[in-house]
């Protein structure tokens, strides 16, 4: 899969020292918050390495559609952006720490494993995910709608998903625009 | 009212969107939506993962573990009810799908969406200075969290340094709303569990702190009070009086609920020992707040991660032990004292000073320049309309609300609305917990176990 470049080591920068990797994952730093940057094969290997590292609850798991806003800055070298990001927010009760990370996701293809073994916790949010975004989580035990309908049509956080109007009756007034 | 019902009736949509399309309509595109249905399905047409998960059972079985527990009963014994979308106990439009056996719940589900509105994509139309009166709306129980946390989120981004004062104005808010909040909930639990009286309590001393909101903000609810700089305005004049005649009338009500409640033998039975929750089953559904310090993990972000002024002040995290409804009731109840301590250290400890930044990128000018100077009034005009910009970048920021970690995840692509706004609801992630606290006990409990969740339907669905 070509679109699938995440993190990978030989994607270092020429020059001097290498970004700074943790369980072959690009680290990087704004804000005073840690993102680790990981392609979608190594997802999951990574969470449950940072599972058993002391990541030990996954807060939340959101997704964003860069659709309108493809030349992001914040990816490192190496990291090809894609359409889609699937957001993780991980804690270390004991260290406290948070770490997020960041997978691309391309739009032709929207689909990542489910962290539903590692957390069961993500449950619910990755279906709000995959009900706003489309994004498919696989090894997802119940991957149905969970805010909308389940006969909506589209997802609607979705950046090409227009906003809808209904159109609302006043008495007298001209009709809707 | 059963579930099981799927006939191809004109009426449910789940059934005719599944009729239509068939299984190839999952895998192909995004535009059919023929997944099924979000209801409790009967016993037998379930898969393993999804009863386990149903049956309450965080920790790993082995399928046939799970195959015996699904055979243990046949359909035909049990009955699959609907508990709310509107039911008075569920706080809202929560809707919980029970399957009973007799008394007894073995399997649960919530099914949620009924108070969607779209606001996480109202809010890429916002600019920065609306979008406070966006998130506000969210947990209307604690709107000042919803202010702070998406307000801390934006300064993040901004990389603005707030004045002291407005900082410490945002201290006392957050506690005087994480009082009301609790009272609020102390007020329903206990109308739940057939305490009527202390509905009427509850909303009583609910009532002094809206008041004060509403001198300080001019709203009572949903304030858009903290704002992206600090906040809207200063406190004004006679507040401390205010504030302290709320601390003294408070602890005789608190006194009053211990006699009415905690130390009462039916409030005991109804609660002790109801809804347990181990605090590994609470950390691997990601609970937070109080139902996972009832489990005795003090994970508070006040003292753990502190924000605001937080670590400057002297409190206790409360924490419970045996992860039961009494202790998310008792915790909450102390929370509120814990809560008068921090709002009396504020009292002494709040400085004179600005209350919101003075940068102009971010702060209108004050409204007697807006007279005197052309520029103040195009300045105040453009940051009115256009608003200001953003630099581009992405930041979390969460803030430990009444229910437990609220998040906010802010995108920007550097212009005057946000990119992407998420808010980690607290109460979205606890309602997983349900299912694993309603599990063997009775429909009576249910009733007690969504109650001591406190789950916010606003934030659930947003």
């Amino acid at each position: 899969m070509t679109d699938d470049t995440g993190a990978t080591e030989e994607a270092a920068p020429a020059a001097g020292d290498g970004p700074e990797l943790l369980h072959g994952a690009i680290v990087t730093e704004r804000h005073g918050q840690r993102v680790l940057h990981v392609g979608r094969d190594g997802y999951a290997a990574l969470v449950a390495a940072l599972r058993a590292d002391g990541y030990d609850v996954c807060l939340d798991v959101t997704a964003v559609d860069y659709l309108t806003h493809p030349g992001r800055s914040g990816l490192p070298a190496g990291v090809a952006p894609e359409r889609f990001e699937v957001v993780v927010t991980l804690i270390a009760f004991e260290r406290r720490d948070r770490l997020r990370i960041r997978v691309q996701v391309p739009g032709d293809d929207p689909v990542v494993p489910s962290l539903f073994e590692i957390h069961p916790g993500t449950e619910a949010m990755e279906r709000e995910v995959y009900d706003m975004f489309g994004i498919r989580f696989d090894g997802h035990p119940d991957l149905t709608r969970i805010l909308m309908p389940e006969d909506w049509e589209g997802h609607p956080l979705r950046k090409d998903y227009p906003v809808g109007r209904i159109p609302v009756q006043f008495k007298g007034a001209p009709g809707p625009r | 009212m059963t579930s099981t019902n799927h006939d191809d009736e004109p009426t449910t949509g789940g059934a005719r969107a599944s009729a239509g399309t068939g299984d190839g309509g999952r895998r192909r595109g995004w535009a059919v939506t023929s997944e099924g249905g979000q209801e409790l399905a009967a016993r037998g047409e379930v898969s393993p993962l999804s009863f386990l998960r149903e049956a309450g059972a965080v920790l790993r079985l082995s399928e046939a573990d799970v195959a015996a527990m699904a055979e243990q009963v046949s359909a035909d014994e049990t009955m699959i009810i609907n508990m709310g979308p509107q039911h008075p106990s569920t706080h809202g439009v929560l809707r919980l799908m029970l399957e009973l056996q007799g008394e007894m719940v073995l399997r649960s589900k919530p099914v949620i969406g009924y108070l969607h509105t779209g606001m996480e994509k109202t809010a890429e139309e916002l600019t920065y200075l609306q979008g406070a009166t966006n998130v506000t709306r969210m947990d209307y129980a604690s709107p000042f969290f919803n202010e702070l946390v998406f307000s801390l989120a934006t300064e993040a981004l901004l990389e603005v340094e707030i004045p002291p004062r407005a900082t410490w104005i945002r201290v006392l808010l957050s506690e005087l709303n994480r009082m009301s909040s609790h009272f609020l909930f102390l007020a329903t639990n206990g109308m739940d569990l057939g305490a009527v009286s202390m509905m009427l309590y509850g909303w009583r001393e609910r009532e002094l702190l809206l008041d004060f909101y509403e001198k300080v903000t001019g709203l009572r609810m949903n304030h858009n009070f903290i704002r992206p700089g600090g906040v809207a305005a200063d406190l004004p004049p006679g507040w401390r009086d205010d504030v302290l005649r709320i601390l003294d009338a408070l602890p005789p009500a608190l006194e009053d609920y211990d006699i009415l409640m905690t130390g009462q033998p039916i409030w005991r039975e109804r609660t002790q020992g109801v809804g347990v929750i181990t605090a590994e089953e609470a950390m691997a559904l990601g609970a937070t707040g109080p139902i996972l310090r009832s489990t005795g993990v003090p994970w508070d972000l006040r003292r753990s991660m502190p924000y605001l002024t937080y670590d400057e002040l002297e409190f206790d995290v409360v924490v419970g032990t045996y992860g039961d409804t009494f202790d998310r009731y008792a915790i909450r109840l102390n929370e509120i004292r814990e809560s008068m301590k921090i709002v009396r250290q504020v009292l002494d400890r709040i400085p004179p000073g600005d209350y919101r930044v003075q940068d102009k990128k971010v702060t209108p000018p004050p409204r007697g320049r807006i007279d005197q100077s052309m520029e103040a009034l195009i300045h105040h005009f453009k940051i009115f309309t256009e608003g200001f910009r953003v630099p581009e970048g992405e930041v979390y920021v969460a803030v430990e609300s009444p229910r437990g970690e609220l998040g906010c995840y802010l995108v920007s692509d550097g212009s005057a609305r946000p990119y992407r706004l998420h808010i980690r609801g607290p109460s979205f992630v606890n309602l997983q917990t349900l299912p694993h606290m309603l599990r063997g006990g009775l429909v009576a409990d249910a009733v007690a176990i969504i109650s001591s969740v406190d789950p916010i339907m606003g934030e659930v669905d947003r």
